[in-house]
């Protein structure tokens, strides 16, 4: 073994649709591998809030973007032996074949540890991978690599429609989908050539099944497959858009075993060191099959198979790139026994995507061979009804499992069965009780019979239910079978006593209590990689009805602390949230309590069952929590360190006498309830904008005439669209109000005053028993109006006033007083010349957290869990005006993801994740951060349409310094006027419908003539002009840059034209 | 449907309720589990489970159904089954899927399990039930729907010569290659035939204590069976009589174990058997490791083994052997199953090996 003494990992950046958490987790693990064998380790990732980029992870990190350019001059500064590309998705593993064919590595003599870049080419490159697998006889979808739509229709018509197209080298299948006649397959076609010029066209194999393994191989050719995994939904739904479940449930051994082989077979050949996945299309009625990619590399799958079998993948594979051999490895879990095996599950594991479509205007709900999901649960149970239903649970979209849910409204069921969509399941469970037979439902769906039969079960028991009105007249051993169906206490009162929304909680204690009496209680089962072959101590646990006994016995010793998780990625609530959670559990530990986490997602590091004491790995219901706190009896629970899911529980928890460590459950409600909060501010003399809850359309009329437009609207009840739309006139309020809401006393509408213009400043603090003890005050770019989670936020902020940060320090204590507040809390706030109003108030750990705590170098949530834990603390000396340098976290959106969605930013948050770079002032930060989301800086030329005069005027000095650098500066024709008016010279472009001859937007978009598109909305309306959205639409089909805010277009324009390449520092985080 | 309740007890008085399925009997076994996530066909029909209670740690079963008893034309055997009936006493499992799903399949597992009077249960916490087993060991059990009297005994059937019980009685031949086998049959799965068979081997099938010395053969195939070792007094003076002519011999779990104690090893009860598709074995000597299939209580003592024998697979989990071989003789035997059904095939490599040796010893 050559000795490496210091190695370079590449991140994936920011969480995007298609490259998510799962990232975090498996460069942590393989940093931890790293740092046990003593190496120091380089991180380049500019996610700020994920646990890799935490101290005492890596030795360096770099916050920059993971591209060729920037990590060269990473390694030219630390001169690593071997860099690691496996780790950090398809980001890496790109970036890392660039830095090899350009021949980086070779000329800093940097060593590719695990598979070797030849390999990796050899399965990205799909012509290169069939003729790699035609080598060993292995069968592959037959494809064939086009470089036209010419010969992509030629060759669709030779295999005959329906056929796949697939782009090379693509995120998560970014740039697919299937053509069912030419005319789909060019648009399809040349859709996919601005993202890669090479296109495969294959044969659709729809209706078969889609089998995944995942593969480990050591440099001595020792091979295992640590899990194999089925999808629900057939071939034809990409993977990270199914529904998964591990093992295999339809496979015979036989099969199992052939795909086994097979997988062995390709990794020998391929010649990967480390971990593989590979997909497997199979003919449900033969054993005939089809390998559809292998991932050299770490993935979703991965990710997902590390926590369904309690394999750290990632870890092993990191250590087998260092040259070990997989017997030389111990099982993680077990510590006694190797980790040269393959676990055996005693469980079933279900995966299930989390979509937000619903947050789009425009998208289209229906799912295909590209990935729209921006997050995943897993859920365990020991049958296939327990985890489905707990899964349909955890995704957190208001379903309470397959049945007892509020019916969706469909026109045509036998069509929602056919076209899959994100609420297919539900559609499923309709069907069934319509009366629709497996065979029928098997037919539209192709879905095998086998989990319809499981899901039909879950209707038979809701069947037996429904005969009963009282939950004392049902047999012990129906409501037995119920919950070992999965069914919560919550989907009894629904069914047995048939109560409305608002008396469920009521209910749903009486079905507990009912339960608990009678000894029908759930148990604690532990994931121990060998089904109980062997005696193993391993604190990952998970809750079922499917047994009688516990495997862990609770020691109630007031010593544990529950720290309840964030559960799926979502957009809102993402990786920043685990952060969070996972130092929360740090301080817990380190404080002598041992530390219980409940959560959900795979993609964390806070689901790593060796960040905590104990690990359950569950629904965080009401009922679960309860459940295991009954069990474990702990000294208290903490809620603020995972976003809204656990916030929402706290008073629920108090009510059950749970003991909720920090700010009271009492004062939660007070900063959650809206009517609570108002009245507190009039009482404390903080302003808010003005608002109204009303319930009928001539009072919102009235109050609108008070307050004056624009204003925003939040429904309680939404029809359709987005729940907030912002109006600016009587129409298109009244547009809104009929087309897309209720009102009603039941449903009312709030209605709030919109500040135009104003700035937006949020406040990151954290307190004890009413004294701020720490905070940190950051600006968006972004005028008020853009949600906070996709504004572009500058901490320390730099164009403040005094004023406006004493006001806010003032209204922060106040709050803070008031509110008992003992832990982290977040406030927004707009301010418009020194005028300061309180938007909104978190008693909780906010998005920013890890990004002030890593900006400022203090950590927020260790002192906030201190102060939770009832320990003593002193007020950190530290404050923001010490930094001589600045951060900017900016959003990443995944739009070019969501055919047809408006790429426009508004009241509704749309970014999938962020990142954060730090500058030695704020231009160097921006752009830094901008490059890192995957802004390019234009070389030649930008085109810009500017909407109203107030972002024309904002405008005006960029578009100068534009022109100053030389740049051809392109413009709508309003726009170009306007330019032109002000001495700056612009070309006209027509708009996409207009045809009078004048060189037109969409052309000059299409055929790569513009390299940045600046298009901000004329109002703050989402109903933009046709022309716009298509404008902006095609930037992001066509793959150019897109910005729609001026004051962000102005920061990133300036920023570009100011510094050169050479003004940009390469420092790590611990220089600064 | 109306659920049968049916209560499984053990030795150590334990019980645990659940819900019968297949035949409406009452039996008494000792009760073993496996962890095994696939294979339960293969599984109930190896005959190393006979006169077992069988325990399946993974939770769903009967998911894809049961095949058809289809005869391979050529061999004359059942194409997807490891002998031609169920082993096992009873079958316990957590959740039983009565709707099945494959391609392949004619009946349900439901089905299959009355068809041979094998009655079994289910919704049973099959993990707290392994643990108790792990622990003991052995474990006698009773399976008891309701309505049936429970069995006054716990039967023991350790105390039976149960090769003598799953052993052929007749000499039966297979296949026409160049190679001539003979397959001391203490228990045979199946898939040792067709692997045989497969690399051009005519497989003389004798039953478990024929003297085999008798015949004309090339190699000897030690097969797989049930049971302790010690109860094969016969099989072993067959097997020292073929270590004396020379000839390539190669064993297979029960088979390994007999061709060790024919080289002088001893045995004894493993604190915790293999019972997985999942078990690691080591090549000794080498960096080369191998995922097996397994499924045995007790094990070889290597430092018993006379001179001239040396270990050569050892488990990477417990250290245990995982087979022995003769340092120059063509004489091998591994405690795993190469010919897996169910599990991992990737050991198959070793009946090269013999047929290899096989011919070797012809060329000398």
């Amino acid at each position: 073994m050559q000795k490496i003494n210091k190695v370079i990992l590449l991140g994936s950046g920011a969480l995007k649709i298609g490259e998510a958490g799962e990232f975090d987790y498996s460069g942590s693990q393989a940093l931890k591998a790293l740092k046990e064998e003593g190496i120091e380790t380089i991180l380049i990732n500019p996610n700020i809030a994920t646990v890799q980029t935490s101290e005492n992870i890596a030795d360096r990190v770099y916050f920059l973007p993971v591209t060729p350019e920037y990590v060269e001059e990473v390694i030219d500064r630390e001169r690593p032996d071997g860099i690691l590309l496996a780790f950090g998705g398809q980001t890496a593993l790109n970036c890392g074949v660039k830095l090899y064919e350009s021949g980086v590595l070779e000329k800093y003599n940097v060593k590719v540890l695990g598979t070797p870049v030849q390999a990796i080419i050899d399965t990205e490159d799909r012509e290169k991978f069939v003729e790699k697998l035609d080598q060993i006889d292995v069968k592959t979808i037959k494809s064939e690599a086009v470089t036209s739509v010419e010969d992509a229709k030629r060759v669709a018509a030779e295999l005959g429609y329906p056929v796949i197209v697939r782009a090379a080298y693509t995120l998560g299948g970014l740039g697919s989908g299937f053509a069912d006649n030419p005319e789909e397959l060019e648009t399809l076609a040349g859709k996919a050539f601005t993202y890669s010029p090479q296109l495969l066209v294959e044969k659709s194999l729809k209706g078969w099944k889609e089998v995944e393994y995942e593969v480990v191989r050591d440099r001595f050719d020792n091979c295992i497959t640590v899990c194999n995994m089925e999808n629900f939904d057939p071939l034809g739904i990409h993977t990270g858009e199914s529904i998964v479940v591990a093992p295999s449930q339809t496979l015979t051994n036989s099969e199992y075993h052939k795909l086994r082989r097979l997988a062995i077979k390709i990794i020998r050949h391929i010649g990967i060191v480390g971990e593989c996945n590979v997909q497997y299309a199979l003919d449900p009625n033969s054993e005939d099959y089809r390998v559809i990619e292998v991932n050299a590399r770490l993935s979703r799958s991965s990710a997902l198979a590390s926590k369904a079998t309690g394999y750290p993948l990632a870890f092993v594979a990191a250590k087998l790139g260092l040259g070990y051999g997989l017997h030389e490895l111990k099982n993680s879990v077990t510590k006694t026994t190797t980790a040269c095996f393959e676990p055996a599950l005693d469980y079933i594991v279900c995966k299930i995507p989390r979509w937000d479509l619903g947050k789009f205007k425009g998208v289209s709900h229906e799912l295909g061979s590209s990935m729209k999901s921006v997050g995943e649960v897993m859920a365990i149970g020991r049958t296939f009804e327990e985890a489905i239903q707990k899964g349909l649970r955890m995704i957190g979209q208001g379903m309470h499992g397959f049945v007892g849910n509020k019916e969706l409204a469909v026109k045509d069921i036998d069509a929602a069965l056919t076209h899959p969509t994100d609420k297919r399941i539900f559609y499923i469970s309709q069907a069934l009780k319509k009366g629709y037979s497996v065979d029928k439902i098997h037919d539209l769906t192709k879905i095998d019979k086998w989990f319809l039969d499981k899901l039909r079960n879950i209707i038979t028991t809701e069947k037996e239910l429904d005969k009963y009105n009282a939950i004392a007249d049902v047999p012990d051993d129906l409501l037995r079978e119920a919950k070992q169906r999965g069914f919560s206490d919550f989907q009894l009162a629904r069914i047995i006593l048939r109560c409305k929304d608002g008396e469920i909680e009521d209910y749903m204690f009486r079905i507990r209590a009912a339960r608990k009496e009678r000894g029908i209680t759930p148990v604690i089962k532990q994931i121990d990689t060998l089904a109980a072959e062997y005696p193993a101590l391993t604190n990952y646990l998970y809750v079922t009805y499917n047994g009688t006994e516990h495997d862990i016995d609770f020691a109630h010793d007031d010593k544990s602390v529950v720290v309840l998780g964030s559960g799926a990625y979502r957009i809102g609530s993402s990786v920043e949230f685990d952060w969070c959670g996972v130092n929360a559990i740090n301080t817990v530990r380190a404080n002598g309590y041992r530390s219980v986490m409940i959560n959900y997602n795979p993609e964390t590091v806070s689901t790593d069952y060796d960040m905590c004491d104990r690990l359950y790995f569950d629904e965080l219901t009401l009922e679960r929590v309860l459940d295991i706190t009954d069990l474990e009896q702990p000294h208290g629970v903490i809620v603020s360190t995972g976003g809204q899911i656990p916030n929402n529980l706290a008073m629920r928890l108090d009510s059950q006498k749970i003991r909720i460590l920090g700010t009271s459950a009492h004062d939660i409600d007070r900063a959650e309830d809206r009517h609570k909060f108002s009245s507190m501010c009039d009482a404390l003399g903080i302003d808010q904008p003005r608002w109204k809850e009303l319930t009928s359309m001539d009072d919102i009329y009235k109050f609108v005439d008070q307050v004056g437009f624009p204003v925003l609207i939040r429904p309680s009840y939404v029809l359709s669209g987005a729940a907030m739309n912002v109006v600016s006139n009587k129409e298109e309020l009244r547009h809104f109000l009929e087309m897309a809401t209720e009102v009603s006393k039941q449903y009312p509408v709030v209605v709030t005053e919109f500040i135009e213009n104003a700035k937006e400043i949020e406040i990151d603090a954290v307190a004890k028993d009413g004294e701020v003890m720490l905070y940190a005050i950051s600006e968006h770019v972004e005028f008020a109006g853009v949600h906070s989670g996709d504004a572009t936020i500058v901490f320390p902020a730099q164009k403040l006033y005094n004023e406006t940060i004493r006001r806010i320090k003032k209204i922060a204590r106040k709050i803070a007083g008031e509110l008992h507040i003992s832990g982290p809390f977040n406030m927004q706030l707009m301010a418009k010349d020194n005028d300061i109003k309180v938007i909104e108030c978190n008693l909780r750990a906010s998005r920013s957290f890890p990004f002030v705590s890593k900006v400022l170098k203090v950590n927020f949530i260790d002192l906030a869990t201190r102060i939770m834990l009832g320990l003593p603390v002193e007020a950190p000396a530290k404050s923001a005006f010490d930094l001589d340098y600045v951060g900017v976290k900016a959003p990443q959106f995944s739009f070019s993801r969501l055919q047809k969605a408006d790429p426009v930013l508004g009241v509704e948050m749309a970014s999938t994740g962020e990142v954060a770079c730090l500058g030695e002032d704020y231009y160097e930060a921006i752009l830094k951060s901008m490059l890192s989301v995957g802004y390019k800086v234009p070389r030649k030329t930008v085109l810009l349409s500017t909407g109203d005069l107030r972002s024309k005027v904002e405008m005006i000095k960029p578009a100068s310094l534009l022109q100053e650098k030389g740049y051809t500066i392109y413009a709508t024709r309003g726009t170009a006027l306007f330019l032109q008016e002000h001495g700056i010279k612009a070309q006209t472009l027509g708009w996409p419908d207009q045809n009078d001859g004048t060189p037109n937007t969409l052309d000059f978009i299409k055929n790569g003539k513009i390299e940045l598109v600046v298009n901000i909305p004329k109002n703050l309306s989402k109903d933009e002009l046709n022309n716009d959205y298509t404008i902006r639409r095609s930037a992001i089909d066509f793959n150019v840059p897109l910005i729609t805010n001026a004051r962000l277009g102005a920061a990133f324009i300036t920023a570009f034209c100011r510094l050169d390449k050479s003004d940009i520092q390469i420092k790590s985080w611990n220089e600064y | 449907m109306s659920k049968k309740k049916s209560t499984l007890i053990l030795e150590d008085g334990s019980t645990f309720e659940g819900f019968a399925f297949g035949a409406a009997r009452s039996v008494s076994g000792e009760i073993v589990f496996n962890t095994a996530m696939t294979g339960y066909p293969e599984s109930l029909t190896d005959p190393s489970y006979s006169g077992q209670i069988l325990v399946a740690t993974y939770p769903l079963i009967g998911n894809y159904g049961v095949p058809p008893l289809s005869i391979d034309e050529k061999l004359g055997l059942p194409e997807f089954f490891e002998s031609d009936r169920i082993h096992p006493k009873a079958l316990v499992v957590s959740d039983y899927s009565f709707n099945h799903s494959h391609w392949n399949a004619v009946k349900s597992l439901d089905e299959w399990l009355k068809e041979y009077d094998i009655p079994a249960i289910y919704g049973i916490d099959t993990r707290a039930v392994t643990k108790i087993i792990r622990e003991h060991g052995t474990m006698l059990s009773k399976v008891v729907p309701e309505g049936c009297d429970t069995p006054a005994e716990f039967h023991d059937q350790n105390t039976e010569n149960l090769v003598a019980k799953v052993s052929p009685t007749e000499v039966t031949t297979y296949g026409d290659g160049p190679h001539k086998v003979v397959l001391v049959d203490c228990g045979s799965k199946n898939n040792i035939i067709r692997c045989l068979v497969r690399r051009g081997a005519t497989v003389t099938r004798v039953p478990w204590d024929y003297d085999f010395s008798t015949l004309d053969y090339d190699g000897v195939m030690l097969s797989n069976g049930p049971g302790d070792p010690k109860m094969c007094g016969k099989t072993v003076e067959n097997i020292r009589k073929a270590i004396a002519k020379g000839k390539p011999i190669f064993g297979i779990c029960l088979g390994n174990q007999l061709l060790s104690i024919a080289a002088g090893a001893t045995t004894y009860k493993l604190k915790y058997g293999h019972r997985s598709h999942n078990q690691p074995a080591l090549m000794v000597g080498t960096e080369r490791a191998m995922i097996t299939s397994q499924n045995h209580g007790f094990a070889v003592d290597t430092d018993t083994l006379e001179d001239g024998w040396e270990p050569y697979m050892v488990n990477l989990n417990d250290g245990t052997s995982e087979g022995i071989r003769h340092k120059s003789k063509p004489f091998f035997s591994v405690q795993f199953h190469p010919e897996a059904t169910g599990g991992p095939d990737d050991t198959e490599f070793l009946f090269d090996q013999f047929i290899s040796n096989i011919e070797n010893a012809k060329n000398k």
